[in-house]
């Protein structure tokens, strides 16, 4: 006889909402069986290669292709004069600025393409690459924005020095825009007035997304139908689609955009980039696939930077340690062109969240971008748009005011917070908070590492260093952090004109599976795991029985992509969404079947139950094969649904990190001998997907505070083009994270859900940070910026006097 | 990141090879680990008509431990050495350096020939042997030769070792000297900001012997006499560690880079000199 099955089980049969699943996606991705864009090989299929601009700035003189045509096996070398009658040697930016496609008539950054070179194979190409002749007639060079706001050089000749750009008016023929959110004279007066005010202007360094996988596309056109198909690294491919309508005027029916497994995004592959043009365009010319893939140098050397932002801060408090201002401008170096990745409205993403996790009644933001000899980018690494420069900004004011103050961070931060009774609360930049209770969270922390006692030790570490017993010091890091992600509503969040909502499509087989399909992409956040688990939940179905397929725009919903954690928030409530479409058709084909009115009957776990009478029910399974196979009067066949969300509001991820860590003063070389992550993400979805994406985002912010880094000299030379300058970590470098949470849910998502995948870099980031600064506090530092390599530790050590 | 055409060629002896390095002269290298060459290639930074690949030559291969001699082929892996007990016994510093070369891929196939014939000032094995003071056996058209480790090297990339020769073999002694090889390094798979390998021996309470040598802190490996001498007949108290560091920084001349200045790597150097001589005393 078999063993009766509970109700526990039938919910354990699901491996919904809030079951550890394993990611249905690793069997092959830990199997070497991914599908890649460079795994791609179609019949008769060429390589693209660019030819590169050595110098940061300079003006081309002549390009002679003829020694390149005439190597073997090089089918054409496209330069900006090719690509002009076709209006394609330039391209609109996500940012509303215009980027060179290939260089036309000067280059403005190193590593800038000039020629597109088109060969039967990579090794053609190569070598045909170096046989294109370019002569330069080197320009003065700008790497600093603050020069390049005073200096006579102008980079951008194609822009009308006078006219306003497309965040209005430019105060100089380098200048981009200027973007101000507050009240910047009430700011000022309560600042000015204040019983304290400290001051600190902080550089968040230029890094670089570096995603495994760098980015690539295979351009196919088949004269024969018309149809243009397109395969490539894409985080936006209905985004893609409709940009190369747009640009090409070829109809969006007849393109077809594919995103394959991505090997990771981290923001640097939402935008577009010269190849994927010069690839198009040579697929169009030749009439067989291209396929372009660039390498681990050009990757980082020409694709979207991320930071880069001269932060300066004012902040005010009263004597007991309640601020009551916070005044901060921001110097944007965004490189050669405004590539930034944000929401239209947003020319510094979502900056205005730099009031943090703190009831501060007033304040003011101003951002100048600014134009310089550097790569374009500015896109949004493992954050939502510019948070993690606002956090890192907020959570090194909060430390330098406690340092003003003589005060313990922890306790400021403490008298600060936002109050739970306060949400949803409204910030003095513009925001309503959706959900959160902060103090929890954070005594939360503080008792998981018992602060009290590291701050014990810490005062003993300093004596004994003081007494010369020991070389090392000891830092804590704290950070308290507010995310803002999920854009977003479309009344204020569009790309390109395009609203910012997610889809999500589904068709339940007679026989009880399904098949769904979302207008994200996932990128390695295990998306065909998690949003099975939302599914199923809703309408009753395992997750093992749901497949979800992204990324193909012939066959999913449109949407808007996977990128600052938007998927959970946006495509995840569409999920959820489209669930209950399922499920109120489903409870009508059940009171059929069961021959009761509609509303005697209610959902429960897999099946619809006669009210009252629970031994009186139809699964899913019967519910879906009779959706297909039964006349039903007044109901049409079939069971599938598709629903577009547009959400009311971001959603508001929150956390508390810990850093211990031990710094060896005489050689620059810090320890982290402690990492606690308190993350509150709303309703957790899979906590073992969660606890992936936490350690991941750590790491990456391991790797921004303590070396990572996109540097130039003064001739605007990439000094960090390889990864061996180029820091990412490996498990070596990496400690171990305790994780840890609580659950405060989104009142306005469907299932309460919030996104997760970037908190713990842009909290971590600052933690970091601070846990490198604070070992030095007591020795009289106030602030030193990133990265925290062990020179800058080092030097940070040597000017306090610590080696005399 | 494409290599430019190349000839492929793999010969099984070593006389095959020496034919192919004396038909083509200048537009010949040898091939060991390939985890300098190759990514030189690649970059097109060197022009390689014509590759050697040493691997199926046998007589490179193994480690031999004989009587008091270690001899090491040319194409024995970093990972090789790590897990050779024998070795080990004979020269416990040769693991715990090898140990602190980049990750376990790259040691797999990296190999102790390539890293000390390659002039590189960045690789770790050239200052080790110099601390050892191995031999290295060269063997060219005219038959076999012999140069110490601590005269081979000249400039960076630069080193005694003739464009038709091909380094076959390392030698040196047995040793039970107090070791210690120090390295600071940024990342795994970073050259040293500053390294230094040393050995010690003891009589009674005194340094009876020391030999002191760094990597990655002038464009060749230095081997600093004056920081031995300094050591010597000390009871290897702070006075004398002092002096010894003081000794070794004036025998080196580091650059500036992504790692830091010259004053840093300085500080860094005489803290991480002084580490390794207290650790190979406390084993002595």
């Amino acid at each position: 006889m078999k063993d009766e099955v509970t109700r526990d089980d039938r919910v354990a049969n699901l491996k919904g909402l809030g079951c550890s699943r394993k990611r249905v996606e690793d069997a092959r991705f830990t199997q070497g069986k991914g599908n890649y864009v460079d795994d791609m090989n179609l019949p008769g299929m060429l390589t693209g290669d660019f030819v590169r601009s050595p110098y940061a700035h300079a003006r081309i003189t002549s390009i002679n292709t003829d020694a390149a045509m005439a190597l073997d096996g090089v089918i054409a070398v496209l330069t900006a004069k090719d690509l002009e009658p076709l209006g394609l040697h330039w391209m609109p930016t996500l940012a509303g600025d215009k980027q060179m496609v290939l260089a036309d008539g000067k280059v403005l950054f190193q590593g800038q393409e000039v020629a597109f070179v088109v060969a039967k194979d990579r090794y053609i190409a190569s070598d045909a690459v170096e046989l294109v002749e370019v002569e330069y007639e080197e320009l003065p060079v700008i790497v600093d924005p603050f020069a390049s706001m005073k200096s006579d050089v102008v980079l951008r000749e194609d822009l009308d020095p006078t006219a306003p750009g497309a965040h209005g008016p430019r105060k100089h023929h380098n200048h981009i825009f200027t973007w101000e959110v507050g009240d910047e004279d009430g700011t000022n007066a309560v600042i000015d007035d204040a019983d304290i005010v400290a001051e600190e202007s902080m550089y968040y360094h230029r890094t670089h997304p570096c995603p495994l996988e760098p980015c690539g596309c295979v351009a196919s056109m088949d004269k024969v139908n018309g149809k243009l198909t397109l395969w490539g690294t894409f985080q936006a491919p209905h985004v893609v689609r409709t940009v190369a309508s747009l640009l090409s005027g070829i109809e969006e029916h007849n393109i077809r955009v594919v995103s394959p497994d991505i090997g990771g995004g981290f923001g640097n592959k939402v935008g577009v980039y010269p190849g994927y043009v010069c690839s198009i365009v040579a697929s169009i010319v030749t009439g067989v696939p291209v396929k372009w893939v660039e390498d681990r140098m050009e990757n980082l050397m020409s694709t979207a930077f991320a930071r880069d932002y001269w932060m300066t801060g004012k902040i005010s408090a009263t004597k007991e340690g309640k601020i009551t201002g916070l005044h901060c401008h921001v110097t944007a170096d965004h490189g050669a062109f405004d590539a930034c990745a944000d929401p239209t409205k947003f020319p510094a993403g979502f900056m205005n969240i730099c009031t943090g996790s703190y009831d501060i009644p007033i304040a003011y933001l101003g951002v100048d971008g600014v134009y310089t000899n550097k790569a374009p980018g500015g896109v949004s690494y493992r954050c939502s748009f510019r948070v993690t420069e606002a956090v890192y900004f907020i959570e090194r004011m909060i430390e330098v005011l406690a340092i003003e103050m003589n005060m313990d961070s922890a306790e400021l931060r403490r008298i600060n917070f936002i109050k739970k009774e306060q949400f949803p609360y409204n910030s003095a930049l513009g925001w309503e908070y959706d959900s959160g209770d902060y103090h929890t969270a954070w005594d939360k922390a503080l008792k998981a590492v018992d602060y009290e006692g590291l701050r014990k030790e810490q005062a003993e570490r300093v004596e004994a260093f003081k007494r010369g017993e020991t070389r090392t010091i000891m830092g804590i890091g704290l950070s308290f952090f507010t995310e803002i992600v999920g854009a977003g509503p479309v009344k204020n969040c569009d790309i390109l004109g395009m609203g910012m909502f997610d889809s999500c499509e589904i068709r339940i087989h007679p026989t009880g599976s399904a098949i769904a399909r979302l207008g994200t992409i996932s990128q390695g956040q295990g998306h065909a795991t998690t949003f099975a688990q939302i599914l199923a939940s809703e309408i009753g179905i395992s997750a093992d029985s749901i497949t979800i397929e992204e990324g193909d725009t012939d066959t999913a919903p449109y949407g808007l992509g996977t990128y600052g954690s938007r998927s959970t928030p946006v495509a995840g409530a569409a999920a959820a969404m489209v669930g209950r479409k399922i499920r109120a058709k489903a409870q009508m084909i059940a009171a059929y079947l069961l021959e009761v009115h509609d509303d005697d009957v209610e959902f429960d776990v897999d099946r619809f139950v006669v009210k009252g009478a629970p031994e009186r029910f139809k699964t899913m399974g019967e519910i879906a094969y009779a959706a297909y196979n039964q006349a039903i009067p007044g109901i049409e066949p079939g069971l599938e649904a598709v629903s577009y969300y547009d959400p009311p509001n971001m959603t508001y991820p929150f956390g508390a990190y810990v850093c211990v860590m031990d710094i060896d003063v005489d050689t620059g070389v810090p320890t982290i001998k402690r990492f606690y992550a308190l993350d509150d993400c709303g309703t957790r979805i899979n906590p073992m997907v969660i606890e992936g994406q936490i350690h991941g985002g750590l790491t990456e912010a391991l790797a921004v505070a303590l070396g990572q880094e996109i540097a130039y000299d003064d001739m605007g030379n990439c000094k960090t083009g390889t990864l061996m300058d180029f820091f990412l970590p490996t498990a070596w470098e990496v400690p171990n994270y305790e994780t840890d949470h609580t659950v405060t849910p989104s009142p306005h998502h469907p299932i309460g859900a919030k996104g997760v995948g970037e908190s713990p870099h842009v909290g971590g980031v600052p933690c970091f940070s601070n846990a490198v600064q604070d070992a030095f506090r007591p020795f009289g530092n106030r602030h030193t910026n990133m990265p925290h390599d062990h020179w800058r530790i080092w030097k940070t050590a040597n000017d306090l006097g610590l080696h005399d | 990141m494409i290599p430019a055409a190349f000839e492929y060629h793999r010969p099984s002896d070593i006389a095959g090879a020496l034919s192919v390095l004396a038909e083509h002269g200048d537009d010949a290298r040898v091939l060991a680990g390939g985890h300098s060459l190759i990514p030189m290639m690649k970059l097109r930074m060197a022009d390689v008509p014509h590759l050697i690949d040493l691997q199926d030559i046998d007589v490179l291969k193994g480690i031999k431990i004989d009587g008091g001699t270690v001899t090491i082929g040319a194409m024995v892996t970093q990972h090789e050495i790590i897990v050779s007990d024998a070795l080990f016994a004979a020269a416990p510093i040769m693991r715990e350096a090898a140990l602190q070369i980049a990750d376990p891929q790259v040691r797999y196939m990296g190999t102790i020939g390539g890293n000390v014939a390659n002039g590189d000032p960045g690789n770790d094995m050239p200052g080790l042997m110099q601390c050892l003071d191995a031999s290295f056996v060269l063997e060219g058209a005219d038959g076999t030769r012999t140069t110490k480790a601590r005269d081979f090297y000249e400039a960076a990339y630069m080193t005694e070792r003739d464009d038709e020769e091909i380094l076959t073999h390392i030698v040196f002694d047995a040793t039970t000297a107090g070791y210690a090889y120090e390295k600071q390094k940024r990342k795994i798979g970073d050259y040293a900001t500053a390294a230094c390998a040393a050995l010690i021996t003891k009589d009674g309470d005194t340094v009876a012997s020391a030999s002191i040598s760094m990597t990655n802190l002038s464009d060749v490996p230095v081997f600093s006499e004056a920081a031995n001498a300094a050591l010597v007949g000390t009871t290897c108290d702070a006075a004398a560690v002092k002096a010894a560091v003081a000794a070794a920084l004036e025998d080196i001349d580091p650059t500036e880079d992504n790692r830091g200045p010259v004053e840093f790597k300085m500080h860094v150097a005489g803290i991480i000199i002084a580490r390794a001589i207290e650790r190979a005393w406390s084993r002595a």
